[in-house]
């Protein structure tokens, strides 16, 4: 269930637009970050929240790249594999990754602190091969800067 | 060599923060819209863009002006003007450097083209890689309204505006018009086939004009010196105006550069982009992002303009410059392209649904070694099929895999007699 406070103040933004459903990927962020994922029942809570069907809200759901249907974790790490990474080194930057964390990509490492998974051009093709750990973005990268990056978010986890 | 053309989108840009509303103010800034609201009527906003011949920048070069104008006179309100800062077109990244360089004119060019439309509500569609620049636009946008260049009365006039931010969950489908007004009202993005046109049906029904980034950002500046002065920016008689350039790959000074439109491919590679690195020769580039064509080394000298790429056959698209060098394998890298958008075709119509993985697959093929002589014109034909999908997506899709038969056929052929990607 989702804390009375945060249900409260999503119904009051929703109160104030013309068009309830104009906010659902807002709503999906909100309720995704309170889970740390959009679960079955975030989905009716999402839902309900908009006057939407649930199978309504799955069809945007399961759309969005950025919006996650299973369980991530803490920091998830988007690999750019569009073309300019691509020529950049990004499979190498990829076998790094799975080295260092010992997951594939899709996968969440047992301590529930990072995912891998792909995500297409992100805008930052000066600085490839780059990626996006939470939205933030990070690039061009190395394997030492990936080590630094990712001891850094241990050590702050 | 320095950039020693004249600098009208960026400029204010500074190398580590944003212009903020005083400074643009300082360089002239919010002058256009108080001329405007002051001199103007709806229908000469459309007039000067047009007659500007501003050319939309966000990939399909259709006129702004134009634009405003098949909104009908006694079309229904409230109106929507809609900013597309959902720039995900591979390659591209200007809009991002523009909305961290000079907030303030993106929202005054917004404010104009919405006067232009009698548009009341104005929204900005990012998508969310970019979420420093959706904070970015949010604080500008309170920062203008209070200073009275957004909300009601604007600047005392009757006049009325708000803008808001609104946020993808990221699919490149979500840049396309129709697509993109459907992610806005919360349904799922697919394409619409007009008609109705965006201008006469388009958010909850209403007229709505949606423009790029860039485009909103010209609008100021045209409306301020003139579209005689506008036109007289580019180096060719067809174009008009600047033209921010993202240059990528094997260049030395990745980036973005302002330049006049018609500047030579070679000039932007060579001088601003700081040339190839050493034992790098040019093999060929994406001109305007993933879906265009590769343009091959007779056309390294093309002026970058609209009309002269349109003429050999090509488009400027997003001016996203892609270059790709003689070591680097266009077969891998088309494959690269190919997978992007197979997987994010939205997946409504079969011909890019079905068609693209199918692609896909033959590429995969061919860069293994496992190709044969009929997997071209399979790629031919599949790729024709393609032409009769439901919306630009997949004709621009394909036009790498096209161009890659077309201009490097060569190289298609030594992947398939020497069993092995030659690169490797």
């Amino acid at each position: 269930m989702l804390p009375t406070e945060l249900r409260a103040s999503l119904a009051e933004q929703i109160a104030s637009v013309d068009h309830p459903r104009e906010l659902l990927v807002d709503v999906m962020f909100a309720v995704q970050d309170h889970y740390g994922y959009l679960s079955d029942q975030a989905v009716e809570e999402v839902a309900d929240l908009l006057g939407m069907t649930p199978l309504e809200v799955e069809e945007l759901a399961t759309f969005y790249t950025f919006v996650y249907r299973h369980r991530v974790g803490k920091y998830v790490i988007h690999v750019c594999d569009s073309v300019i990474c691509w020529m950049d080194g990004h499979e190498s930057l990829v076998e790094h990754l799975e080295r260092k964390l010992e997951i594939k990509m899709g996968e969440t490492t047992p301590d529930g602190l990072f995912t891998l998974l792909p995500v297409c051009c992100i805008g930052y093709c000066d600085r490839a091969p780059a990626i996006l750990i939470n939205k933030k973005v990070y690039g061009p990268l190395t394997p030492e800067k990936i080590d630094e990056i990712l001891a850094k978010l241990q050590g702050e986890a | 060599m320095p950039n020693n053309y004249p600098q009208v989108l960026f400029q204010n840009r500074k190398p580590d923060r944003i212009t903020t509303l005083e400074e643009y103010q300082q360089s002239g800034g919010y002058r256009a819209l108080a001329d405007v609201l002051r001199n103007y009527s709806y229908k000469d906003v459309q007039e000067a863009l047009v007659e500007a011949i501003l050319l939309g920048r966000g990939g399909a070069a259709f006129p702004a002006g134009r634009k405003l104008m098949t909104i009908a006179d006694d079309a229904p309100f409230p109106r929507y003007v809609v900013c597309n800062a959902d720039e995900m077109e591979p390659g591209t990244f200007k809009d991002r450097v523009l909305i961290h360089a000079d907030p303030h004119m993106i929202i005054e060019g917004m404010i104009i083209d919405g006067y232009g439309a009698k548009a009341e509500k104005g929204v900005i569609f990012i998508r969310p890689e970019y979420e420093s620049a959706a904070k970015i636009l949010e604080r500008e946008i309170k920062i203008a309204k209070e200073a009275g260049f957004l909300g009601k009365n604007i600047m005392g006039t009757d006049y009325s505006l708000d803008i808001v931010v609104h946020r993808s969950a990221g699919r490149y489908i979500c840049g396309e018009v129709t697509a993109q007004l459907n992610a806005l009202m919360g349904r799922r993005p697919n394409p619409k086939q007009p008609p109705p046109y965006p201008t006469e049906k388009g958010l909850w029904d209403r007229p709505t004009v949606l423009q790029n980034v860039e485009t909103l950002a010209n609008i100021p500046h045209i409306i301020r010196n003139g579209p005689e002065w506008y036109k007289s920016l580019a180096k060719t008689e067809t174009g008009a105006g600047t033209k921010i350039f993202c240059v990528s790959g094997r260049v030395n000074k990745p980036g973005c550069v302002e330049l006049p439109i018609g500047v030579r491919l070679s000039e932007i590679i060579e001088l601003h982009a700081g040339g190839m690195p050493a034992g790098s020769e040019y093999k060929a580039c994406l001109p305007g992002g993933a879906s265009t064509r590769y343009l091959s080394k007779e056309f390294y000298d093309i002026e970058m303009d609209f009309e002269p790429l349109r003429q050999v056959g090509h488009r400027l698209g997003t001016g996203a410059i892609m270059v790709f060098d003689h070591k680097t394998c266009l077969v891998g890298a088309t494959l690269n392209l190919t997978e992007f958008f197979a997987r994010e075709s939205c997946g409504w119509c079969t011909p890019c649904r079905e068609g693209l993985p199918y692609i896909r697959d033959l590429l995969a093929r061919l860069e293994a070694g496992d190709g044969r002589e009929e997997l071209i014109p399979m790629l031919q034909q599949m790729s024709k099929h393609l032409w009769s999908s439901y919306c630009a997506f997949a004709p621009g899709a394909v036009s790498p895999v096209e161009s890659l038969i077309t201009y490097f056929e060569d190289e298609v052929r030594d992947h398939i007699s020497q069993k092995q990607c030659p690169f490797k």
